[in-house]
């Protein structure tokens, strides 16, 4: 036994020596934890950014003018003013996301109190502006309408006020959760890259062929690229935790670290173990690159670190159960933003050292088979 | 003597750093057979590209057949009257490719027309005796026969000039001797043809007419074979090479001295074998293989490559479990899971397989750590290996920085670290120079006589065989002959041992020792009977639509071979656009929410009624206090909470001001905003609901706005995702085969086809796009029908619109491939380089979540002339606003102009020389 760890530990030991002085695979993890987190969590921009909108105003009213000049950038783009059918064939060009229709007498019948409407045109392909922006205009309107109205007659609704707050986020800053979901992505990329970039650079410089013939055990072999290549993105995982997230981007992480990072060892565990199963079956490089996008992005796609869960078709959310990043996505999300405790995110755990050991068992059957045949 | 076929004049090549040839001058005389000799890695390879224009001239200058090299029209005008066989067993053929279809390509190259071909291919295929296996693919030839065709293909257009770069190295002295009579017989019929090889067998360039020997980039001297004897007063040429070293190579070389092994009849026997044999599938690639080995004799296998030597000595070592037979080491049998034995066995294998990334001295340690040397004895055994092997000026070094010669010492000396009474080497001196060959042969035979140590060593010199106390001749898995090397060679009645092996080859039935070189006259009728323009048909400057076509041919024949790759590829796309389309979902239906109500009344279950019977929301069972809803907010399990406060019902009657508390999960900022956006509309949508009840229908908000949701009424994701992907796959898929494509010609060799043939670059940047053109569109075909069924978005506008598009954006596509392929080098750099060039600015500026005339500054410049966009507004287009051309026609032109643009710039940058 204690052979074996001795075996074990120096075989990690020589990992770490490679990947030291590999440069381009240091720089890589150095990039992936530090510039990339940043980019990521600076630059998506908020949701409804420089919408452009154009406006059919047939109305020519004090009222109108107010509601035209209530879009302003950054969230608008200057209203354009347009004839029907230009606002049609701009939409159709994918110039307008909306275009607002301004009846002839909108400023008289408010002023009346007649039920008065403005008709907004929203291009629903462009998601994510379609949706943020059409809740907005519609409030901005509203507000701009009641206060005009206002000055002339009283309000006709019950005084219930719905009193939102944001938990975990008050602002709904984007680079908590950009700067966060890259580490988690990051943890998951790199593990895979790295243990299968390790055993495939040693079957091509026949090192491995090498190491079979000493007195070594390929479950030796294999736990040892497991524990290294996990340490190195564990520790670049805290390091970026601390220095990038906390102390560059200023983001609170409420949750327990040492929590996160237990959980990001399991995590680990079956990643690092996937790597080794995908680079037994690619038989290059390129191939192994090409099997990494196909999983990569799937599983992290799919996840619910992108898009919720909830809101994935039921059989998907099925397949994604057996998903190791599915549950780290579950509980790092519990643990950073909610700071949840290990009461709380458990079963993830759970799951994730079931599959991890599940995956664990595979890669070994299938590394020994591959080993059989490299030689 | 007439003008020299080659003139080299100062000429100095560096790669980086290093320096491959140092200021070399010489002439090279016309039609004769010159040799150029020295070991690897002394810039003979270099010299060799040069001259046939495949490598830039750096500095210097280069003639060959009377034009500088360095001048792009004097290559293009000798192009054809040059052939180059580069170093590496068929590194200019296509291995998918059969024989025939090889021979055709080149043909095509060259302007041969259809009868001319057959006329030409026939003649050669007969001559060389390969037309029984023109159906084989080239990958599957044997070593020798791979070089006969490389021949072939150099010779399809009766070139004044052969280059070969060490064609025999690796290859059966048979097939050495076949391949040398078939040169031969050429020259014969052509006796003005030049050839220059290059080799690093010094017997072989005893048959040349005059000799070049070369060492670090320089040239040491030159003369005809006899010549270079008597100035150096040698019997053989190695000798005569030793000798031409400068002095301080020379130093403390001696020659190999064999201390004979006392034949020993009861000696411990180390290794037996009885009927090993292998198979892999079909092919038996060690056949009953039986020998045994006393101890501390050093025993050789002699064979060409692909004979089954490593094989079995994979056998051997309990890597590769043998199919029949069996082996014992020191009287066990071999197994594989038997630790205890693998402790007396050193290996050292073909590949050299050390860690580069580790000092001399952390692989000696961890070699040592590894056999479990007792901790203690590891300092004075690892000192022990670098005196015995001298290595003690470079303990700390990288092997890579080390010369070939040393590492092959440092790799003897990891596999001695652990004292084993056996070592096992796989060709263990292949590219290292005499000298140090000498060296490590001394080493080997002071282990073997004075540590006992056992030594089955594996090698294709015959002089390294000639030096083992006993040998096995082996080919295509068998063993011919197994005895002392002086009994088999005076066994056959032979001079030397290579005859004596040719011998033995010829009786095992691999072909005869015979010319046939008769058929090749037929090969040079026509140029005797004048018709030269056949043999050296018109050059044609330009386009030549037979070059690209044969490309084109080319490459549809591997891509149909290899099917990994275009499954990959459909298969690939059509998963990710599964994937993507529910990934990047923007929909927010089923939230769980869950409320505190403290008010239990009627309103304030019809309040909690409105929110949960919406379709965007599910109502959990009610939050009892505010701990658990902390903690259930915390988990994840509710997005939403909502509050009711006591008294709620009694202060709305009542006209009084009340508020309804919402938590939000702010985790996810993009939910939230939509969780917000659904709260807020419910809310007040509740509150009409209240002020008509109270004032009757006539109650109303100032203003409705009346929101349209066009092209996509029901707001849902995957008809507004599923057409903005197809264009990001059609994008990264097709260019990065494409870019594979030509990347993995730099890896393979095969560019060099490119570098030395009359194709242009056009011609070859088309040829090699159009097959994938065909796949991308096949590819798109089936995302749109997958599009249209499985996720059901209809495809409202015209299709022939969307096709025509879908045409220019993959012609687009593909040539942004080739793009990326002509400043990669590596098959893995081009894949990553394709995914970030067309990966990020297709999601990130090409409008597919944020519109183009939403961005700023580079983005935005970059949104604009990105093809992706334009694609992007026709998908959409056509998928969702029911659009055709006419609507369309401006996001074409682009489109139309991109493809010319990115092919043109591709074809500026694509090199037609390495440099």
């Amino acid at each position: 036994m204690g052979r074996h760890l001795a075996n074990i530990y120096r075989l990690g030991v020589k990992e770490l020596w490679s990947l030291a002085r590999d440069p381009m695979l240091t720089i890589f993890i150095v990039f992936s934890f530090t510039a990339a987190i940043y980019s990521s969590a600076t630059a998506v921009p908020e949701t409804l950014h420089k919408a452009p909108i154009a406006v059919i105003d047939n109305d020519v009213s004090p009222l109108s003018q107010r509601i035209i000049d209530a879009f302003f950038p950054p969230h608008f783009l200057t209203p354009k003013h347009v004839t029907p059918a230009e606002a049609d064939a701009g939409m159709d060009a994918g110039r307008y996301t909306f275009a607002l229709n301004i009846p002839p007498s909108l400023q008289r019948d408010v002023l009346a109190g007649r039920a008065a409407e403005v008709q907004l045109n929203v291009d629903a392909t462009r998601m994510a502006q379609a949706f943020t922006g059409s809740g907005y205009i519609q409030q901005m309107i509203g507000d701009e309408v009641s206060t005009f109205a206002n000055r002339y007659r009283a309000s006709v609704e019950p005084p219930v006020d719905l009193a939102v707050r944001m938990r975990f986020n008050p602002n709904l800053t984007q680079a908590w959760f950009g700067s966060l979901m890259e580490i988690i992505n990051n943890v998951t990329m790199l593990s895979i890259i790295l243990t299968g970039a390790a055993l495939i650079r040693e079957r091509e410089h026949g090192t491995i062929e090498h190491l079979l013939v000493m007195p070594v055990t390929p479950t030796e072999i294999m736990l040892a690229k497991v524990w290294s290549m996990g340490l190195v993105v564990l520790v670049a995982a805290a390091f970026s935790l601390t220095f990038v997230v906390r102390g560059a981007l200023h983001v609170p992480i409420d949750g327990s670290v040492p929590l996160f990072l237990a959980g990001a060892a399991l995590h680990l565990f079956a990643t690092t173990s996937m790597g080794i199963f995908m680079a037994t079956l690619a038989r290059s490089m390129p191939q192994f690159g090409m099997l990494l996008v196909l999983v990569m992005l799937p599983l992290q796609m799919l996840s619910g670190g992108n898009t919720p869960r909830e809101s994935m078709p039921q059989f998907a959310q099925n397949i994604m159960l057996a998903a190791p990043t599915t549950h780290f996505v579950e509980l790092s999300q519990a643990i950073l933003y909610r700071g949840a405790g290990f009461a709380v995110v458990w079963q993830p755990f759970l799951w994730l050292a079931v599959i991890g050991s599940v995956l664990f068992a595979l890669s070994l059957m299938r590394f020994r088979k591959a080993l059989s045949q490299m030689a | 003597m007439n003008e020299p076929a080659v003139r080299i004049e100062h000429v100095t090549l560096r790669y980086g750093k290093t320096v491959a040839l140092k200021d070399v001058t010489q002439d090279v005389p016309a039609g004769l057979m010159v040799g150029l000799i020295g070991p690897d890695g002394v810039g003979k390879s270099s010299l060799l590209a040069l001259v046939a224009g495949s490598r830039a001239v750096q500095q210097g200058k280069v003639w060959a057949l009377g034009g500088d090299m360095a001048s792009k029209k004097h290559r293009d005008a000798v192009c054809p009257r040059i052939a180059y066989m580069p170093q590496g067993l068929g590194k200019n053929l296509y291995p998918t490719l059969s024989v025939e279809e090889n021979l055709q390509f080149f043909g095509h190259l060259f302007g041969h027309d259809a009868a001319e071909r057959r006329r030409r291919i026939d003649a050669l295929t007969r001559a060389t005796g390969l037309d029984p296996f023109l159906a084989r693919p080239a990958g599957k030839l044997s070593g020798g026969m791979k070089q006969k065709l490389g021949l072939c293909c150099a010779l399809i257009h009766d070139p004044d000039l052969l280059i070969l770069d060490e064609p025999t190295t690796g290859v059966d002295p048979l097939a050495c001797a076949q391949f040398w009579d078939l040169i031969n017989g050429i020259r014969k019929e052509r006796p003005a043809m030049s050839v220059i090889v290059a080799t690093a067998y010094m017997d072989e360039a005893q048959r040349f007419d005059w000799l070049i020997a070369m060492d670090d980039g320089a040239i040491l001297a030159t003369g005809a074979p006899d010549e270079l004897l008597e100035r150096t007063h040698t019997a053989s040429l190695e000798e005569a090479f030793i000798a031409l070293l400068p002095e301080a190579k020379k130093r403390g070389h001696m020659p190999v001295e064999i201390t004979p092994l006392h034949a020993d009849e009861n000696a411990e026997i180390a290794i037996e074998a009885k009927d090993l044999t292998m198979r892999f599938g079909d092919f038996i690639a060690v056949d009953h293989v039986s020998f045994r080995i006393q101890r501390g004799e050093i025993f050789g296998f002699l064979g060409s490559n692909g004979c089954g030597k490593s094989t079995t000595m994979k056998m051997l070592t309990g890597l590769l479990p043998a199919s029949d037979g069996k082996a014992w080491l020191f009287g066990h049998e071999v197994d594989p899971h038997d630790l205890d034995t693998r402790r007396r066995v050193g290996y050292m294998s073909q590949a050299f397989s050390l860690y580069g990334e580790l000092t001399v001295r952390q692989n000696l340690v961890l070699h040592a750590r590894l056999f479990h040397v007792p901790e203690a004895d590891i300092p004075s055994r690892v000192n022990e290996m670098v005196e015995r092997f001298d290595l003690a000026s470079v303990f700390d070094t990288l092997p890579e920085k080390l010369p070939l010669g040393v590492r092959q010492r440092l790799s003897l000396a990891v596999a001695m670290v652990h004292k084993p009474e056996l070592l096992i080497l796989d060709e263990p001196t292949s590219g290292v120079d005499p000298i140090a060959r000498d060296n490590f042969w001394r080493l080997l035979i002071a282990l073997a006589r004075e540590d006992r140590v056992t030594i089955f060593i594996s090698t294709h010199f015959m002089n390294e065989a000639q030096r083992c106390d006993r040998m096995s001749l082996m080919h295509a898995g068998r063993v011919l002959v197994s005895d002392t090397p002086d009994a088999i060679t005076q066994g056959r009645g032979a001079a030397t041992l290579e005859e004596a092996f040719i011998a033995y080859l010829v009786d095992a039935g691999a072909g005869t020792h015979e010319s046939t070189t008769g058929e090749l006259a037929a090969l040079g009728e026509p140029a005797h009977a004048g018709t030269n323009a056949n043999a050296h048909p018109a050059q044609n400057r330009g386009f030549s639509l037979q070059r690209a076509f044969s490309y084109m041919w080319r490459e549809t024949l591997e891509l149909r071979r290899d099917p990994v790759r275009a499954t990959l590829a459909l298969v690939g796309s059509l998963l990710l656009l599964f994937v993507m389309g529910f990934g990047i979902s923007m929909d927010v239906e089923d939230l769980r929410f869950a409320v505190l109500d403290l008010d239990r009344t009627t309103l304030s279950q019809n309040y909690e009624l409105n929110i949960g019977g919406s379709r965007y929301f599910i109502e959990q069972p009610p939050i009892t206090d505010y701990a658990q809803m902390d903690r259930r907010m915390r988990s994840g399990e509710i997005s939403l909470a909502l509050e009711i406060p006591p008294g709620f019902a009694r202060d709305v009657s009542r006209g009084a001001p009340v508020q309804i508390g919402a938590w939000i999960d702010g985790s996810m900022p993009q939910r939230a905003e939509t969780v917000r956006g659904y709260v807020l509309g419910l809310h007040q949508g509740w509150l009409l609901e209240q002020a008509q009840k109270q004032f009757g229908a006539g109650a109303h908000a100032p203003v409705s706005v009346e929101t349209r949701f066009r092209y996509n009424p029901d707001v849902r994701s995957l008809p507004a995702m599923v057409p903005a992907v197809i264009p990001m796959l059609l994008m990264m898929m097709p260019a990065m085969l494409t870019a594979l494509a030509v990347v993995r010609e730099k890896e393979l060799g095969s560019i060099i086809n490119l570098y030395v043939t009359p194709v242009t670059r056009l011609e070859f940047l088309l040829g090699k796009q159009a097959p994938y053109v065909l796949l991308a569109l096949l590819n798109f075909l089936l995302m749109t029908l997958l599009a249209v069924t499985l996720f059901g978005v209809p495809l409202k506008g015209s299709f022939p619109a969307l096709f025509g598009a879908a045409v220019l954006y993959c012609l687009c596509a593909t040539a942004f491939g080739l793009f990326v392929s002509t400043f990669t080098k590596s098959q893995i750099a081009a894949l990553f380089f394709t995914m970030i060039g067309t990966m990020i600015p297709t999601i990130q500026f090409a409008g597919m979540l944020t519109p183009v005339s939403s961005l700023e500054g580079a983005g935005r410049v970059i949104g604009q002339i990105y093809p992706a966009s334009h694609m992007l507004t026709i998908t959409r287009g056509v998928f969702n606003k029911g659009l055709n051309f006419s609507d369309l026609y401006a996001s074409f032109w682009p489109l139309a102009l991109a493809f010319p643009v990115v092919i043109g710039v591709t074809a500026m940058l694509l090199k037609k020389q390495e440099t």
